[in-house]
């Protein structure tokens, strides 16, 4: 517990001062990763070299450019982002599905977004000329958008019964979901060109090597939005907490608050599989480790889960690129690495409670 | 006043409310009873609109289905049997959650949510996790939130109201007492309390009201005395009963009964213990 200093002592049972306390930490955690995650990289630039460069008038020279304002600051950003959304729309689920093990990745959003933007990218180019100029680039995280929601949908309908969500239906329906989706994903890699086989092989590592503006441009704005409706939800997913009856009677807009959580996540997640292929397990580590700290009050995990999110994401990625330097380890074998254990630990705790 | 005229619940092929007319005041405490599936739960969620029915159901005149879900939530709250809770919230969280519900933010919201646990001989449980609490527990941390939620009886749209489904099924004697004291003194104060209960002995003590279903229709409608009468509940019940009244009149024994009729016993208080089947009954 943190010792307070100033004003009246929080009520037992009141974290809500802690979870505030912690925010700021965590603001504080997103910029130092930030900080170093542009000053490491395989090109050995260096930034405080560069920053007393720019400040003694004496300017960048080309490479320090292009590296840092042409590599390294969008790959932070799409991390900051990817890390961000994928822990929002991790807690968003978990709430909505009332389970602290749904997580997109797990339960067939992250496959059903990944087929869609595999669709995109292998039948792309057999889009009439007109329809492929109107949607252009955003063609790739649309249809990454759309295969999430019809998944998240699918899984729903499937695992929620009167308003009770039935966890092994909807880990099993996961699986059968990612299976499906896994199946037409390959179905589409057989079909694919050469020049598409090198897109998706690029893309299906789960990798920010691939960030640049230009993506960036077209997910970013998806990401914030879908984070920014997010905030909406937080009451109504404190209500949910006690079940839909409950949470109705409280006066949250039940079904309105479904919809707009379910369309969140898909989005959310659609555009982080776009841009930066499956990238598993942030979503469940994230939201866990913040409830275990400060409670699962929503309108605090929300935003604490975008921060820790963020960091943990561009943490994650700096190793990725350092480990094995010039070369460069999936950046979804780390987050597996952290996250699975995680979740059979959650497994284990709650093994005595869980209905399978 | 809560009003509802030719409700009608069908689920599947089943109707398990039929044309029934059901009427409650503010002031008073009314207890819906009757046996298991008589339509007591169908009846409350018809009320508080979780399940949809026909026919017209108002809450102090407006049709509450068309109210917003926030409007309700200020004017009435409910207590559902059970409750799960998903996450690790503490007791105090799960209470503040009401007390928010009912319009209160920040220390407020704190403060009420405090109130409302103390009320449930909850105080001193604010830092504990919702989830290790005992089953009976976790019913009283449950009141409290409803109860945070509409705290005052009387608000500025006019009477509040307490649904509450088998308040004191998993309480003990004296927690039973103080839940069922609580309920009628909302009642004195102005709201509205409507309570599903089995123990027919506490409705006794505590309704001004009482409504027995049977089969999805009302059997009996009036004050306690008038409507547990022996004959009525051996005929709704479908097994034998005594009805033991005691000296003070407010007060009767429900009983069932396995051997012949109870005889006379003499309290040691010097009342009396007269079991009603007992007396002659009246022909027709």
């Amino acid at each position: 517990m943190v010792a307070i200093a100033e004003g009246a002592p929080p009520a037992a049972g009141d974290r809500s001062l802690l979870a505030r306390r912690a925010t700021w930490g965590l603001v504080a955690l997103a910029l130092l990763t930030s900080w170093a995650s542009l000053a490491t990289g395989a090109a050995g630039v260096s930034l405080t070299d560069a920053l007393a460069r720019t400040l003694s008038g004496e300017g960048l020279t080309l490479q320090e450019r292009i590296v840092i304002f042409e590599i390294r600051l969008p790959r932070l950003i799409t991390g900051l982002l990817v890390g961000a959304a994928l822990a929002v729309s991790g807690a968003v689920m978990q709430g909505l599905f009332r389970n602290p093990l749904a997580d997109p990745g797990l339960v067939g959003v992250g496959a059903g977004a990944g087929l869609g933007a595999v669709s995109a990218i292998v039948l792309g180019g057999v889009l009439p000329p007109a329809i492929a100029a109107a949607t252009g680039i955003y063609t790739v995280p649309v249809a990454a958008f759309l295969g999430g929601w019809a998944a998240t949908m699918v899984l729903y309908r499937v695992s929620t019964r009167a308003g009770q969500t039935s966890v092994a239906t909807m880990l099993l329906a996961g699986i059968a979901l990612g299976a499906l989706a896994g199946a037409a994903t390959g179905l589409l890699v057989y079909v694919a060109n050469d020049q598409q086989l090198r897109d998706l092989t690029f893309w299906g590592l789960g990798s920010l090597a691939g960030a640049a503006w230009p993506k960036l441009a077209v997910a970013a704005p998806i990401m914030l939005a879908a984070m920014a409706g997010t905030l909406w939800l937080a009451r109504g997913l404190n209500g949910l907490a006690l079940g839909e009856a409950a949470a109705a009677h409280m006066g949250v807009p039940v079904q309105r608050m479904k919809n707009l959580a379910i369309l969140s996540v898909a989005a959310a997640t659609g555009a982080a599989v776009a841009v930066s292929g499956g990238i598993g397990f942030v979503g469940i580590v994230v939201p866990h480790l913040l409830r275990l700290a400060t409670g699962p009050d929503h309108r605090r995990l929300l935003p604490n889960a975008a921060l820790l999110g963020a960091s943990l994401l561009v943490g994650a990625d700096m190793l990725s690129r350092t480990v094995i330097a010039p070369a460069e380890l999936p950046i979804g074998i780390i987050t597996a690495l952290l996250g699975a254990p995680v979740f059979l630990w959650i497994l284990l705790r709650r093994r005595g409670v869980l209905d399978l | 006043m809560i009003d509802a005229s030719r409700l009608t619940v069908t689920l599947g092929r089943r109707r398990v409310l039929d044309g029934l007319d059901f009427r409650a005041m503010p002031g008073a405490l009314t207890a819906i009873v009757g046996p298991n599936g008589s339509g007591k739960t169908t009846l409350m969620r018809a009320l508080t609109g979780e399940i949809a029915a026909e026919g017209r159901l108002l809450l102090e005149g407006e049709d509450p289905r068309k109210l917003r879900p926030w409007q309700i939530a200020r004017r009435r709250g409910v207590l559902a049997q059970f409750t799960r809770l998903a996450f690790p919230f503490t007791v105090l969280e799960v209470v503040r959650l009401g007390a928010e519900a009912g319009g209160q933010a920040g220390a407020g919201a704190t403060a009420r949510a405090r109130a409302a646990l103390a009320r449930v001989d909850l105080a001193g449980y604010e830092g504990r996790h919702y989830q290790e609490l005992s089953g009976g527990e976790q019913a009283r941390a449950q009141l409290a939130r409803v109860l945070a939620q509409v705290w005052e009886p009387v608000g500025p749209e006019g009477p509040r109201w307490l649904f509450l489904d088998e308040p004191v099924a998993s309480l003990d004697i004296a927690h039973q007492l103080q839940v069922m004291e609580l309920a009628r003194d909302y009642a004195r104060a102005g709201g509205g309390v409507i309570a599903v209960m089995h123990d027919l002995t506490l409705t006794a003590m505590f309704a001004d009201r009482v409504t027995l279903l049977q089969e999805g229709r009302v059997a009996g409608e009036g004050a306690a005395g008038e409507v547990l009468r022996p004959e009525l509940l051996e005929q709704v019940y479908g097994c034998p009963l005594d009805v033991v009244k005691l000296s003070d009149p407010a007060r009767l024994i429900v009983t069932p009964r396995t051997g012949p009729r109870a005889p006379r016993h003499a309290l040691a208080d010097g009342g009396e213990i007269v079991p009603e089947a007992a007396r002659p009954a009246r022909s027709g």
